[in-house]
């Protein structure tokens, strides 16, 4: 009889469980008090742990962002790890609410393993580093040259691709890791070593004299990164894709982590007093409060901000806005109105 | 298995004893143990095929050798054939193939040449020498083949200089971290001749050793075959070239903007993999060498000797002759171990039948059954092919006799 009942009890525990947790991480993360956040296992200017032993980077701060949203605090998180194979289990298997690292977009990833993309917060793309002394200019003028890269990636496709049609011939140098591959480049056993633009500049920033060594302006594939959620929780998908919309009309409006606070009390203008919660109430809509926006923008800066502070041309990373500059500055970024 | 047996043939009423008289006769105990076995082994594989089967199906993906024909979209750094990016998965297969049979030709050269002369010297009565072999023989086949390549390939990419100061030798051969740079043979109009002389030479050298061999049978002089033979065969072709005026000029390696341009280049990955499985697989072929001489008894010296017979004479037609057969069998599994090591390529990019076709192809194909297949079968006709040269030889060189 107890026997029955215990096993009663604990079926119906755990169905309770699955149904509640399917439909509201929202309600997991509030009542855990603690974002669980899936990061890069150590990318310089993206997600590592800094000489305090603390995360830092561009996805870390975008996350801090998020928690400081839902949560009220943006110190409210607890970094989770993943590698390039981990991250997605991790999510799926509810150890992570949010997967923030550098994850590519794609047809694949978003229809067949289920995942939901939010919006790519970093647009990135393939590129090449070379060094200072070669004096290329330009990836066109890199005829004859040899070229490191990390063999069975899409990054060998297009490098092909590439080279093909701009009829330039080059000797690749295919390597199994990209460990393997920096030794190589630093050994000038090939003259450029090409990956993504955000990789080759983040592997720059750990060279010994990072200024020897320049990134060339062509960029010849299109790698999209952003936050990914688990598919079918659309309150939980909304909450962090307009999040992160925050910080882009954030930037847009000149709304800034110093006066976010005196503008959500004098705003200028209708647009910004919606995004502060001055005026309706979109923090409802999405199952938080009025001042969610304010506080998301408060902990780490707006778009640019953390973008600059991160990855940015005055940090030893060194990146150009670029394709992820606002679509008033000639990128791509762009919000939705706040209304 | 004889409990079980018993106790059915004890429940089966009727017949027992049959069953119990088969299992006890030695003969049909063998027949009944080798079906068993053989039932056991079609289910072992029935079962994996039908495994690989229905997780194909679970995952959606079909077999098929379809993506052969499809463009391969990568380059390959070292094709011995015409390739683009453009060409087929089946082409990229090719290229691989050739690339793998080119390091393991090279490789069972090198060692064999290197092999048997080390095997000699650690024989040799010089104590210097003796010991010297001994110690790079212990040194090299201890330490696992992986190392040997890393270990070259990092002292070529690490410490040859770069192509602009590439070390010079001779003005023919450049040596820098990106390989080795030689002159190209560029054939002019009426280098034909010299190809001709080349062709009369050599049958004119078999012809002279034949007549040379009739004339030591009937009167026993003997004549510096091997001299004259290779004296005819450099000699004639190089007058014929000289006297047609030399149709012949090197295309040397300059150095463009990033590299030594033109000229034949050796990838340092092909050197490091070439030299490493050729150092390793030596240092066994000298041991083989080394114990096949010595398993020639001492009395046949001796006894070639009390026929008044030269000492590198009884060597050459003596000695070796019966060394040979202890010496091939195991040569043959050093060729073999040879070629199947140089899958380690993989370890520093040298493009062989694994970075091509098991390894860039599956990734972007995502047929890994079928580019695993493939691979298997690929060693599998390469290990084939060298064995069965290997038993040719060792059948044509084997002691007749009567």
């Amino acid at each position: 009889m107890f026997k029955r009942a215990s096993i009663v009890a604990a079926a119906a525990a755990v169905v309770g469980i699955a149904s509640g947790a399917q439909a509201a991480t929202l309600d997991d993360v509030k009542a855990r008090g603690v974002l669980h956040c899936i990061v890069n296992t150590g990318l310089p200017g993206f997600s590592y742990t800094d000489a305090n032993g603390n995360w830092a980077g561009f996805d870390a701060d975008m996350c801090r962002s998020v928690a400081a949203a839902v949560l009220g605090d943006g110190d409210k998180v607890k970094f989770i790890p993943a590698t390039g194979k981990t991250r997605f289990t991790l999510l799926n298997s509810k150890e992570g609410d949010v997967i923030f690292r550098n994850t590519t977009w794609t047809f694949v990833r978003d229809v067949d393993v289920k995942l939901t993309f939010i919006h790519p917060t970093y647009y990135d793309g393939q590129g090449f580093i070379i060094r200072k002394s070669k004096g290329v200019k330009s990836a066109k003028e890199l005829d004859g040259a040899t070229v490191c890269i990390q063999t069975g990636t899409t990054t060998e496709l297009n490098l092909a691709d590439f080279f093909r049609a701009n009829k330039i011939k080059y000797t690749p140098v295919p390597i199994e890791d990209s460990s393997e591959a920096r030794k190589n480049y630093l050994a000038d056993r090939c003259d450029a070593y090409t990956t993504d633009a955000s990789g080759l500049a983040a592997t720059r920033a750990t060279f010994e004299k990072p200024s020897d060594h320049v990134i060339l302006p062509e960029i010849i594939s299109k790698e999209p990164l952003g936050p990914v959620v688990r598919h079918g929780d659309n309150q939980w998908e909304d909450i962090v894709r307009w999040a992160v919309f925050a910080l882009i009309q954030a930037e847009e409006s000149g709304v800034t982590a110093g006066n976010a606070d005196e503008l959500a009390k004098n705003p200028p203008n209708p647009d910004v007093a919606r995004l502060l919660g001055a005026e309706g109430d979109l923090g409802a809509m999405l199952g938080l409060d009025k001042a969610w926006a304010l506080r998301a923008i408060k902990a780490r800066g707006n778009y640019g901000e953390i973008f600059e502070k991160n990855l940015g041309t005055s940090t030893p990373i060194g990146l150009e806005r670029g394709l992820n500059g606002l679509y008033t500055a000639g990128g791509l970024q762009y919000a939705p109105p706040f209304r | 298995m004889t409990t079980s047996v018993d106790q059915r043939s004890v429940t089966a009423s009727g017949q027992p004893n049959v069953l119990l008289k088969l299992w006890r006769n030695k003969e049909t105990r063998s027949v009944i143990i080798q079906i068993v076995t053989m039932a056991l082994l079609f289910a072992f594989f029935a079962y994996i095929i039908n495994n690989a089967v229905l997780n194909l199906q679970a995952l959606g993906k079909t077999f098929s050798f379809d993506f052969l024909q499809e463009p391969a979209s990568y380059d390959i750094n070292q094709t011995l054939i015409e390739y683009t990016s453009r060409s087929s998965h089946a082409r990229a297969m090719l290229v691989g193939i050739l690339n793998t049979g080119l390091v393991a030709i090279c490789g069972v050269i090198l060692a064999t040449v290197l092999g048997f002369i080390l095997g000699v010297i650690r024989l040799s009565n010089n104590w210097l020498a003796s010991r010297i072999v001994y110690v790079f023989i212990e040194f090299t086949r201890n330490v696992p083949v992986l190392l040997h390549i890393l270990l070259i390939h990092g002292i070529m990419v690490h410490f040859l200089p770069l192509p602009k100061q590439a070390i010079s030798v001779g003005d023919a051969l450049f040596l820098s971290n990106r390989g080795v740079y030689a002159p190209r043979p560029e054939f002019l109009d009426g280098f034909g001749f010299t190809v001709a002389a080349f062709g009369v030479a050599v049958i004119a050298a078999l012809i002279f050793r034949r007549w040379a061999k009739k004339v030591q049978e009937d009167t026993g002089k003997i004549y510096p075959v091997f001299l004259i033979c290779t004296g005819v065969i450099i000699g004639l072709p190089l007058i014929v070239f000289l006297i047609s005026g030399s149709p012949l000029t090197w295309e040397m390696p300059k150095m463009g903007r990033f590299n030594l341009q033109g000229g034949v280049m050796l990838l340092p990955e092909f050197l490091a993999l070439w030299l490493a499985l050729s150092f390793y697989t030596s240092a066994f072929i000298a041991e083989i060498v080394r114990s096949g001489i010595m398993a020639i008894n001492k009395g046949q010296w001796e006894a070639a000797g009390a026929l008044g017979i030269r000492r590198n004479r009884v060597l050459q037609l003596v000695i070796i002759p019966q060394a040979l057969r202890v010496i091939i069998p195991p040569l043959a599994s050093q060729y073999l171990n040879l070629t199947k090591n140089s899958s380690l390529a993989i370890a520093i990019g040298y493009m062989d039948i694994v970075a091509t076709i098991g390894g860039i192809t599956l990734m972007q194909t995502g047929k890994e059954m079928e580019t695993m297949i493939i691979v298997l079968l690929l060693y599998l006709s390469f290990s084939l092919v060298i064995s069965a040269f290997m038993n040719w030889y060792n059948k044509r060189i084997a002691l007749v006799e009567r």
